[in-house]
């Protein structure tokens, strides 16, 4: 279970995580929402500790890793697909899971398990990554962060810019992790995209939680995303 | 002599100021690359290998092959660990901020000047060569250790490319050197890598430094010449591209030396420093260059 509690982050002077608690449990897909500039993608890059927070605790499977460096922290089990996917571009698809691997010193074995949720990678592997297409990265960086095999894999809007066809995959292969019990931190503009994967959802507004519920409150009263996020469904 | 064959004599001293341009640049870009890091001291790095060669091949008895050997291998030693102490006292600490870490290496750069003008002294002094054979061409004669150091460099670029392109920590340094931000979000301890890649650039500088010693002596000024021109095939290859950076150090180490031999060594520099505005004028990034996370 990936724990953490009352996260401050700041950049400069501007506070932009205020007493953020959450917790993802095995087998279980929790979506943040909110506005942009609520600090979805900065309360990831808290957890990855990539900014690294002023105050709180952060545990992974019961490991407190408060306080480590940024490069300690993926190698407890936590994986990360950043927005925007970040890949190496200049490196090729094979080199990209390679780091993947690289980091938990995982094996042939952990390379195919992620392939097999992208089999199309296969015939990309000598291509640089830069020149993929635009569904192709978002797999690759997805792969990449299977690669660590993760026991948590947050995303950070996954389906940005993606035909709907990809976020159909994408989608499946979120509800495949959580049904092998790969705790799943979604980050998400689209509603449409988390409603059919999420088990709870967590509002964020000016860096804070304003409310948690599960997700059948919210298919329930979907008045609830007018509430929080100013739109309706 | 006729124009011909002295082309060629200038064609033959452009490569051998391409060769040791491209080592020295290649560690400069290696540090750019990677660090983000412009390191105005890089060029002391040279010379302090340079001096280094000479205590070897002064306190090494015997044959010169024996002192310039043992300078090949101490002297990116050194001069790589003392990088390393000031990467990790100096540059960490600054958190690699690029416009304080200028103003720092320039301090580093007067550090190392002035302790060894006072352990070495002012004076630039000569080191023998591993070997005298002179390559008799129909025309002239031809130092056979200058086509060593032509012949070396095409080693070590070789051995770099090697290690960048096939190895797992060359594959670490390309990782931090796109993006350090993701890098660290898959496990690469990108401050060690940065003190690792510091160290590797200046012991490549210092490896360009005893190469070149016994071609022109060493000397506590010396480092300023490769600084600019390192900086220039730099500029011009593209900062942090490796393949720019071999293209650039043979493009104006050609120009630098048959400019120099057949014209004038001002004149050559004034065409050096002509290409770098056009370069920045017309593609900012270099020839080679990409925009960096």
């Amino acid at each position: 279970m990936l724990k953490i509690e009352n996260f401050d982050a700041y950049y400069g002077q501007s506070q932009a995580l205020r007493d953020f608690s959450i917790t993802v449990s095995p087998g279980e897909v929790l979506c943040l929402l909110g506005r942009n500039g609520a600090g979805k993608t900065t309360a990831l890059k808290a957890i990855m500790g990539i900014v690294p927070p002023k105050r709180g605790r952060i545990s992974l499977g019961g490991t407190d890793l408060t306080g480590l460096p940024a490069n300690r922290i993926p190698k407890a089990g936590l994986g990360y697909v950043p927005q925007g996917r970040r890949l190496f571009s200049e490196l090729t698809v094979r080199e990209n899971l390679e780091i993947g691997l690289m980091t938990r010193k995982s094996g042939p074995a952990a390379l195919e398990r992620a392939l097999s949720y992208f089999p199309a990678l296969r015939e990309r592997f000598s291509q640089r990554s830069g020149t993929l297409s635009g569904g192709e990265q978002t797999m690759l960086a997805m792969a990449r962060a299977l690669c660590i095999e993760p026991s948590v894999l947050m995303l950070d809007e996954p389906t940005e810019g993606l035909m709907p066809s990809m976020i159909s995959t994408i989608r499946d292969v979120v509800i495949r992790l959580r049904d092998e019990g790969v705790g799943v931190l979604l980050v998400e503009q689209r509603i449409d995209a988390v409603l059919p994967v999420a088990s709870r959802i967590a509002f964020m507004d000016h860096g804070e939680i304003k409310a948690e519920m599960e997700i059948d409150a919210v298919r329930a009263d979907p008045s609830i995303l007018k509430t929080y996020l100013g739109v309706g469904h | 002599m006729a124009l011909g064959p002295y082309l060629f004599l200038a064609t033959l001293e452009g490569l051998v100021q391409a060769a040791v341009l491209c080592i020295t640049a290649a560690g400069l870009s290696l540090v750019f690359g990677v660090m983000r890091v412009v390191n105005v001291a890089h060029g002391e790095f040279v010379m302090l290998g340079a001096v280094i060669a000479w205590f070897a091949a002064s306190l090494v008895t015997g044959h010169p092959a024996i002192g310039f050997a043992v300078a090949l291998v101490i002297s990116p030693v050194i001069v790589g660990a003392i990088a390393f102490a000031s990467e990790r006292l100096i540059l960490k600490r600054l958190d690699y901020n690029p416009e304080a870490t200028i103003v720092a290496t320039i301090g580093l750069l007067y550090i190392l000047q002035q302790t060894v003008l006072i352990v070495y002294g002012p004076d630039a002094r000569p080191v023998d060569p591993p070997f005298y054979y002179t390559i008799r061409f129909p025309w002239f004669g031809y130092s056979s250790y200058k086509l060593f150091v032509i012949a070396a460099a095409i080693v070590i670029m070789g051995a770099i490319w090697f290690v960048l392109q096939k190895t797992k920590a060359g594959l670490i340094m390309r990782a931090a050197q796109f993006d350090r931000e993701t890098a660290q979000a898959f496990g690469i301890p990108v401050d060690r890598v940065s003190a690792f890649v510091f160290a590797a650039g200046a012991g490549l500088a210092a490896l360009a430094g005893v190469l070149v010693v016994p071609i022109q002596q060493a000397h506590y000024l010396m480092g300023a010449d490769p600084l600019l021109l390192s900086f220039i095939v730099v500029i011009i290859g593209g900062l942090g591209s490796m393949s720019g950076t071999v293209v650039a150090a043979i493009l104006i180490g050609l120009s630098d030396g048959i400019l120099s031999v057949m014209f004038s060594p001002t004149l050559a520099k004034m065409v050096s420093t002509l290409l770098v505005a056009l370069v920045l004028v017309f593609r900012p990034n270099g020839l080679f260059g990409k925009a960096a996370r």
